[in-house]
């Protein structure tokens, strides 16, 4: 499945954009994005593809720039995924270590994971992912590698994620129509986390949160680990569409409206104040005040947060969170918005910067690519592991190429 | 439908029987009142509630109470609920002194007006404070005497149901089906009158007269108490060989039994039946047969008495009481196609000639087309309302909803919280 190439490519099918990034990965591990390339996508509502036709012109469209600009051909993807469907939850496997001299050997920790894994889902749905946290040794927290330590009782946990089969492969299928391999599918929350934290705020706990178009996904790392993950198919285009139908206006102006006069908190200066549009004759049509404006947008918003909170408050997981939370995603750039969510969430709130990773300027700076740049980077610790033949990207691999074999 | 005179020794027999007191309250309550005022109600206390001087002046009542502050200059309450609440509210411990020593009070008002929707549920929260049972006899204005009449009169009617313990109210509205193209004004609010009337009647005599199968007071007490719901009630009058099959007709095309409808989602009824030393048993069974077929779930309680002069006729007084949760309120215009039979007083023939009984087909025919009548009607009432405003979900319209604890997460967020724009 893996060629030998070490160009990697991560694909996001988004809601409101479709876009290929294209990384170079040296000997050394180091990554470098070399190519970029998007479209606006038409076909998609919520993170799922509702129109094949329409997504399928887009995603040509992005893979044909990010090639040329790459000048590389593209004949593999990591693919990110998303939509309401996708649910994320712990799980513990056990396992007794019956070799005579109780030493955890390979095929332990193999075993342990593979329990860990036997989730009883909904017949309908197969698993995206399943992260491995920490392993137990006779109830012995917080081990990495228990290979080689003396046991009798062998336990792990994992976070799994799961979506819907029939969904998911839509978006497998799609690309597979253009001849391109998918690697493996990510769920998008986890591939902007990937993209986002370094190793040290991983370890402190961190709440990534991904506005997107059509959905916001957040997952939260508690001691290096995922513990957490969500998906609300809320969105951007949320706002644009409240926007239309507050303000009376068509959905293409709210979109317009949005990114001119947009804003996460009320602005004082703001209150009152119109904003009038012209037709071609420059004859005004509609003036439309620029505080309801906000005000709709902020309470939008202010309830993503909420839910957000909610949803944590529930897992138990706001004590853990001490460097703070990260928002990307189209999302992240609405003004004040970093203002608005540390209330609400009652966490420092920073923007995220893609860090540790070298290339395209424009491509980096901007926080919509964090997924397809985390999709990536996913990627690379995938080649990585494969050159240092780990179990468990094989365990990872066995449970996504299952699913892709039946598309 | 209205019956003469009374028998003399009613007063003397009153002392036996709860204390009655009737309170007319508001402009057209005292009116009403003065029409009731007659020798056959001399054992009850009767008592004018008005806030009108003039009104008050008129009336025959022998307690007359004059509710009046500085605050509204001899002038009324000018139409306003509030004001006559305000003025009750300052006046309670008269209005409770009043009602003192009652077994039950009985209040008559037309709401719609400042006082009547104003005053009455003081007074029975007063009346109800003394332990008297409280029964109001209330009408609701037509349509056409507009909106925030018919707003007002509604509120008062909820406020007097959560106090009082039975309300039988007559949308003024129903009497249309009475009246015709030539009906004076006068006489449709005579007919109104007199169907309110009517009822205090019945309730009157159910309670004063004696019966061979008696309802107590207890009986009444059953029916009504902590119902806190609207009571329908009937008042028919037959006479002649087939009366006790006109006056079952006549009940099942009451307009204030909408058309027996009423009678099928009561859950208790009570019938009283009083006739002449002719009266039969087969009529009673007759009467009681064709009413226990429209009311199968409720409770029944039945009464008959002989009244002297009752010769040759047959009246029968229904109360059908419903729990408030049993149904939604009906709207005061209902549409309905069908066509009521000769209401309007009969001469009668006074012939004391034995009753012939209904063939079978008859029977079958009548009972038939009353129960479809019935089931249409019961049908009708299940239809519920459509939420109002509809939001448009835009872009998401026809994809998935987002459900999050059962709130529509695409409807905007302001709408939701109820946020107003402005």
């Amino acid at each position: 499945m893996f060629d030998d190439s070490n160009i990697i490519v991560g694909l996001e099918i988004g809601t409101s954009k479709v876009c290929a990034v294209v990384g170079e990965q040296a000997a050394d591990g180091t990554l470098n994005i070399i190519g970029l390339g998007q479209a606006r996508s038409r076909g998609v509502r919520k993170g799922e593809i509702v129109d094949p036709k329409q997504a399928e012109e887009d995603v040509r469209n992005a893979v044909v720039e990010a090639e040329s600009m790459a000048g590389a051909e593209i004949s593999n993807v990591y693919l990110g995924v998303t939509g309401g469907h996708i649910r994320g939850f712990n799980n513990r496997g056990v396992h007794p270590v019956v070799s005579a001299d109780r030493e955890i050997s390979d095929d332990d920790v193999q075993d342990v994971v593979k329990n860990a894994k036997a989730i009883n889902l909904p017949a309908e749905n197969n698993v995206v992912h399943a992260i491995r946290q920490h392993f137990f040794v006779d109830g012995q927290d917080g081990i990495t590698n228990p290979v080689g330590m003396l046991g009798s009782r062998l336990e792990v946990d994992v976070h799994v994620v799961h979506g819907n089969t029939n969904r998911l492969q839509n978006a497998i299928r799609l690309v597979k129509g253009f001849q391109i391999q998918v690697n493996e599918i990510v769920f998008n929350g986890l591939a902007a986390s990937l993209a986002l934290l370094s190793n040290e705020q991983k370890e402190l706990g961190a709440l990534v949160i991904d506005i997107g178009g059509g959905t916001t996904d957040y997952v939260v790392y508690v001691g290096g680990v995922i513990k957490h993950t969500g998906v609300l198919a809320i969105g951007g285009d949320h706002v644009s569409n409240d926007l239309a139908y507050g303000l009376k206006v068509p959905l293409s102006r709210a979109e317009k409206l949005k990114l001119e006069h947009g804003s996460a908190v009320v602005d004082e200066a703001a209150q009152g104040r119109a904003v009038t549009f012209t037709n071609e004759l420059g004859l005004p049509i509609k003036t439309i005040n620029v505080g309801h404006l906000q005000r709709i947008m902020s309470l939008r918003l202010e309830e993503i947060f909420q839910l957000i909170a909610q949803d944590l408050e529930q897992a138990g997981l706001f004590d853990y969170l001490r460097a703070g939370a990260f928002l990307t995603g189209g999302g992240a750039r609405i003004p004040h918005i970093a203002k608005l969510a540390p209330p609400i969430l009652q966490l420092p709130v920073s923007i995220g910067q893609t860090n540790s990773i070298s290339g395209l300027k424009s491509a980096l700076d901007q926080p919509e690519f964090a997924a397809a740049i985390g999709l990536v980077r996913f990627g690379s610790f995938k080649n990585r592991k494969r050159d240092g033949k780990s179990s468990l990207a094989q365990g990872i691999k066995g449970a996504i190429s299952s699913l892709l074999r039946r598309s | 439908m209205k019956t003469k005179s009374e028998t003399p020794g009613a007063t003397s027999e009153v002392a036996t029987k709860p204390a009655v007191k009737i309170f007319g309250v508001g402009g057209a309550g005292v009116a009403l009142l003065d029409a009731l005022n007659e020798e056959e109600f001399a054992g009850a206390g009767v008592a004018a509630i008005n806030t009108d001087a003039a009104s008050l002046s008129a009336s025959s009542a022998t307690v007359k109470i004059h509710l009046e502050t500085k605050l509204l200059r001899g002038l009324g309450t000018g139409g306003d609920p509030e004001r006559g609440r305000a003025l009750a509210e300052e006046q309670f411990s008269t209005l409770k002194s009043a009602c003192d020593g009652a077994n039950v009070v009985l209040i008559i008002a037309g709401l719609g007006g400042g006082a009547g929707s104003g005053i009455s549920p003081v007074l029975a929260r007063a009346a109800k404070e003394t332990g008297a049972l409280v029964l109001a006899f209330v009408t609701l204005p037509f349509v056409c005497e507009g909106n925030r009449r018919q707003q007002q009169a509604q509120q008062g009617l909820e406020q007097l149901k959560s106090v009082a313990d039975g309300v039988i109210c007559l949308p003024n509205q129903k009497t249309f089906k009475l009246i015709d193209d030539n009906t004076s004004v006068l006489d449709t609010f005579r007919i109104t009158g007199g169907l309110l009337v009517e009822g205090v009647r019945g309730v009157w005599r159910l309670l004063t007269r004696p019966g061979l199968i008696q309802i107590h007071f207890d009986d009444l007490c059953v029916l009504v108490r902590d119902r806190h719901s609207e009571s329908a009630f009937a008042f028919v009058e037959a006479s002649g060989p087939a009366r006790s099959r006109e006056a079952v007709e006549k009940l099942l095309a009451h307009p204030l039994l909408d058309e027996g409808r009423a009678l099928a989602e009561a859950d208790a009824v009570l019938v009283s039946l009083m006739g002449g030393k002719d009266l039969t048993m087969a009529d009673v069974n007759r009467v009681m047969e064709q009413i226990g077929r429209y009311c199968e779930r409720a409770q029944i309680i039945m009464g008959a008495a002989v009244d002297a002069e009752m010769k040759g006729r047959l009246s029968v007084t229904i109360i059908a009481g419903r729990n408030a949760t049993a149904r939604a309120e009906t709207p005061p215009d209902l549409p309905d196609s069908v066509a009521s039979p000769e209401t309007t007083p009969r001469s009668g023939n006074r012939q004391n000639s034995p009753m012939p009984s209904l063939s079978m087909e008859q029977r079958e025919h009548l009972t038939a087309r009353h129960s479809g009548r019935a089931r249409r009607a019961v049908n009708k009432l299940l239809q519920t309302q459509l939420p109002l405003a509809i939001v448009s979900k835009g872009r998401f319209d026809k994809s998935e909803p987002t459900i999050h604890k059962g709130e529509d997460l695409d409807i905007p967020t302001y709408v939701r919280r109820g946020v107003s724009l402005n």
